[in-house]
């Protein structure tokens, strides 16, 4: 077989998905239009999670209109460090980190430092739309900014990894990590050029990983090994997924966690759309552990025990480094 | 029957469509190419004049049972003016009349005409030998004299006819010369033949008629010269006697006599123009429809006004484009900047042609993206950095076109055919995406639309299905039915098969 494209018969063995097949019998009849917003709205989705008791940043405010930007000196008067972000924000635009102040000058994760005028402007493009997706009017938040667990330090370049679990109907049925490459610029997503490494269900160790849609088992920056490593508390991590099935009601999400040194794993978003990168970490197609799921005699337990079942079911035999 | 639904809707359609569609074609006999439609052609005489005051009466010859020809249509063009036909000896006249005309005025005469396969025999009675005029010396003798050269070397009338006008055209005699000069025009020519034929005692009369070429204007109408033979006129070529009309010849009227004749009125000119009708293959399928009494021509674009219709000629290609949009993003997995902005970029391709249209909407877009990308330095809000992007897009457009048009490329004026929403929405999206992406992946959607934009113009400039689709609109139900199908694919995109290629990897 060619080393440029794979047969169709041969994904279809693997039963790899593809976006058609994830359009028609996904995303359309499991996750209804309108919860879309439900997802699509950070600041709902943080309600929505601290209502039913899920770990999130910390908001420390919100900021809705221009004239709102005046309080911003009241609400960042206590943090040392913080996140601003659009709440209607996509592909980790928008996404301003400030990780210490000097005095009145605050200095953002790229070292560099701005005054508290050019935060006020940034708040103000968020405001405008600049970073949301069609432009609307947007809100800007203010949250606690996730110090990422040292376990990750080798193998991110800026930017913040996350753990993005696909959930069907409940169950957890795929995980992968996202590390930040020089390529996709600090940010998370596959497509702009993260490390994707797929991980064990059943124990929360990666196994390999996708750049580019490229097999990889070395951070393409640091060259550290991606393979291997160890997610701590990965089955509390992995029951937080399930439970976010609760919240929306969507029967394939992607849930986003982040691992923080001191608060354990917290729900960054979620995601009504994800994407099939993940089947490529892995290497193993979605559409055996979705009709591992839909074979599942009872489907009624609480998220707990889903999360457990499904580490009970999906465990990748790791593929030896080539 | 939840299952069968779609494949039932879309046999349904694909039925409804191919069932009109054979009709149309096969009992019906609409052409199914586009080349069927030349052989027939649109006329047009347009007749002007100057009124000098009171009530104006203008009289124009118009075609009647043409040799050769048949006449399908006829339209008279002429607002503010009672219109009569009437034969006027061997010809037919339109008669115009408005009582209280200002200013120079013009009235149009069209007609749809098509060659005869088989000429109709055109039996007229003959009018019997004309008496024979009156000259005086000289040319009484002269004319005798040429009379009976003439007959020593011909055997009939038709032979008559062709060797006195050979003769008239190379005068080897004085007694033609008499008659001839070599600055005669060809009306003065058919008069003398006519004279001399008389003086043979043979009957003759002058023809007028235009030759028919693909986009005439501004035709002259040529004179021919007929005699009878006893059965049937018979056309003479009068520059070297030749018989017969040559084919795509229509006469118009007959004798020696101005077509257009006024009352109260001068400066009369006529123009003639011709053109290759469009759809003519189609009218003669239609008036057979009629004649079989049929309502399905009546649905017929046809029906409507010309510049409605060749909207809809543009407008009836839009689906095939989506469709093919559909094909390629869901089947092949090309990425493109909206969803249908392809289709709209490839109409306008149409105006500016393939290679010229990418050149051009390559450089605009491009520059419109590095001066957005500057405008984003400005920290503008979203609203007036959409309307900066369409100002500096016009001005863009605007200098390419003088810039253009100073270097003598005329390519670089079609630029203002590409519609500048079009171009603003492009760059506004194409920086979107390159803010949420990166480069790679504008650069990917932005080769991707074009590619797109390429595949539905070159569909769309295809004659064929230009025609097809004009002339069997229904064929949009198997658009329709095609896009449904499609919409129920959920196999491997075929740009899919490249992106997991990795699981191809580990068996081999």
């Amino acid at each position: 077989m060619s080393r440029w494209f794979v047969r169709p018969s041969t994904l279809r063995r693997r039963g790899v998905m593809g976006l058609n097949r994830r359009n028609a019998q996904l995303i359309a009849p499991l996750n209804p239009r309108h919860y879309y917003p439900l997802v699509d709205d950070k600041l709902r989705t943080k309600e929505l999670a601290l209502e039913a008791g899920i770990a999130v940043p910390e908001l420390y405010g919100v900021i809705a209109t221009n004239h709102d930007i005046r309080n911003l000196p009241r609400l960042l008067a206590r943090r040392e460090d913080f996140v601003i972000k659009p709440a209607h924000g996509s592909g980790g635009n928008g996404i301003l980190v400030v990780t210490g102040r000097m005095q009145n000058r605050f200095r953002r994760g790229s070292g560099r430092l701005m005054d508290l005028e050019a935060l006020g402007h940034h708040v103000s493009n968020i405001l405008s739309g600049m970073h949301s997706l069609g432009g609307q009017p947007d809100r800007a938040m203010i949250e606690y900014r996730v110090r990422f667990d040292p376990l990750f330090d080798p193998v991110s370049y800026e930017g913040v990894p996350d753990i993005r679990t696909l959930v069907y109907k409940g169950y957890p049925i795929m995980a992968m990590v996202r590390l930040p490459t020089r390529d996709s610029d600090g940010k998370a997503n596959l497509h702009q050029g993260a490390v994707g490494a797929g991980i064990d269900l059943s124990s929360g160790i990666t196994t390999r990983g996708v750049w580019h849609h490229r097999i990889v088992d070395l951070h393409p920056d640091t060259g550290h090994p991606i393979t291997g490593l160890q997610i701590p508390g990965w089955e509390r991590l992995l029951m937080l997924a399930a439970r976010c099935f609760e919240l929306t009601a969507m029967g394939y999400l992607g849930v986003d966690l982040v691992l923080d040194r001191d608060h354990g794993p917290l729900m960054l978003e979620l995601n009504a759309r994800p994407g099939l990168a993940v089947q490529l970490a892995n290497d193993q197609g979605l559409e055996h552990r979705i009709r591992a799921i839909d074979d599942l005699p009872t489907r009624t337990l609480p998220p707990e025990a889903r999360a457990r079942q499904a580490m009970d079911l999906f465990h990748t035999t790791a593929r030896p480094p080539a | 029957m939840k299952r069968l639904h779609l494949p039932l809707l879309i046999l349904i359609l694909g039925g409804i469509a191919l069932g009109i569609f054979y009709h149309k074609a096969v009992n019906l006999g609409f052409p199914l190419l586009p080349a069927q439609q030349t052989d027939n052609w649109v006329v047009e005489a347009r007749v002007s004049f100057a009124p000098t005051g009171g009530a104006v009466t203008a009289r124009f010859f118009i075609p009647e049972n043409p040799p050769g020809m048949a006449l399908l249509e006829e339209h008279f063009i002429s607002r503010g003016y009672g219109l009569t036909t009437t034969p006027m000896g061997p010809n037919r006249e339109a008669v115009w009349t408005t009582r209280w005309p200002s200013g120079p005025q013009a009235v149009y005469y069209r007609a749809t005409v098509y060659p005869l396969e088989q000429p109709r025999a055109d039996q007229a009675p003959y009018p019997g030998p004309v008496a024979q005029p009156e000259l005086e010396e000289p040319y009484r003798s002269a004319a005798e004299e040429v009379v009976q050269k003439v007959r020593e070397r011909s055997a009939d009338i038709t032979s008559f006819a062709t060797v006195l006008v050979r003769d008239m055209n190379h005068p080897a005699d004085e007694n033609m010369q008499l008659f001839v000069s070599a600055t005669d025009s060809d009306r003065e020519k058919v008069r003398t033949a006519i004279q001399l034929l008389a003086g043979a005692r043979i009957p003759a009369r002058m023809a007028h008629g235009i030759q028919l070429t693909d986009r005439g204007n501004d035709l002259q109408p040529e004179t021919w010269l007929e005699v009878h033979n006893t059965r049937a006129w018979v056309a003479i070529d009068p520059d070297d006697g030749t018989v017969g009309y040559p084919d795509d010849f229509l006469v118009w009227w007959r004798g020696d006599t101005p077509p257009v004749r006024l009352d109260r009125a001068r400066d009369a000119q006529v123009r003639f123009s011709v053109t290759h009708n469009y759809q003519n293959a189609v009218e003669v399928a239609r008036q057979k429809a009629d004649l079989l009494d049929s309502r399905m021509a009546d649905f017929s674009l046809l029906e409507l006004p010309v510049q409605t219709q060749n909207m809809y000629r543009v407008l009836l290609l839009v689906p095939l484009g989506a469709m093919i949009i559909v094909l390629l993003r869901n089947v092949v997995g090309l990425q493109t900047f909206g969803t249908f902005m392809p289709v709209l970029i490839a109409l306008s391709f149409r105006e500016t042609s393939l290679l010229g249209g990418i050149i051009l909407f390559t450089l605009i877009v491009s520059l419109g993206l590095a001066i957005r990308f500057y405008l984003e330095k400005l920290k503008l809000l979203l609203v007036p950095r959409l309307a900066s992007v369409v100002i500096v897009v016009i001005l863009l457009m605007l200098a390419l076109s003088i810039l253009s048009h100073n270097l003598g490329i005329e390519h670089g004026l079609t630029v203002a055919l590409f519609p500048m929403v079009i171009l603003a929405m492009t760059i506004e999206r194409m920086s979107i995406v390159w803010e949420e992406h990166g480069p790679a992946d504008t650069l990917r959607q932005g080769i991707g639309s074009l590619a797109v934009a390429a595949v539905c113009y070159l569909v769309m400039i295809n004659p064929y299905i230009d025609h097809l689709f004009f002339v069997f609109p229904e064929l949009l139900l198997i658009v329709l039915a095609l896009t449904l199908l499609l919409g129920r694919y959920t196999g491997y995109r075929l740009t899919e098969l490249v992106r997991f290629r990795a699981f191809g990897g580990g068996e081999r």
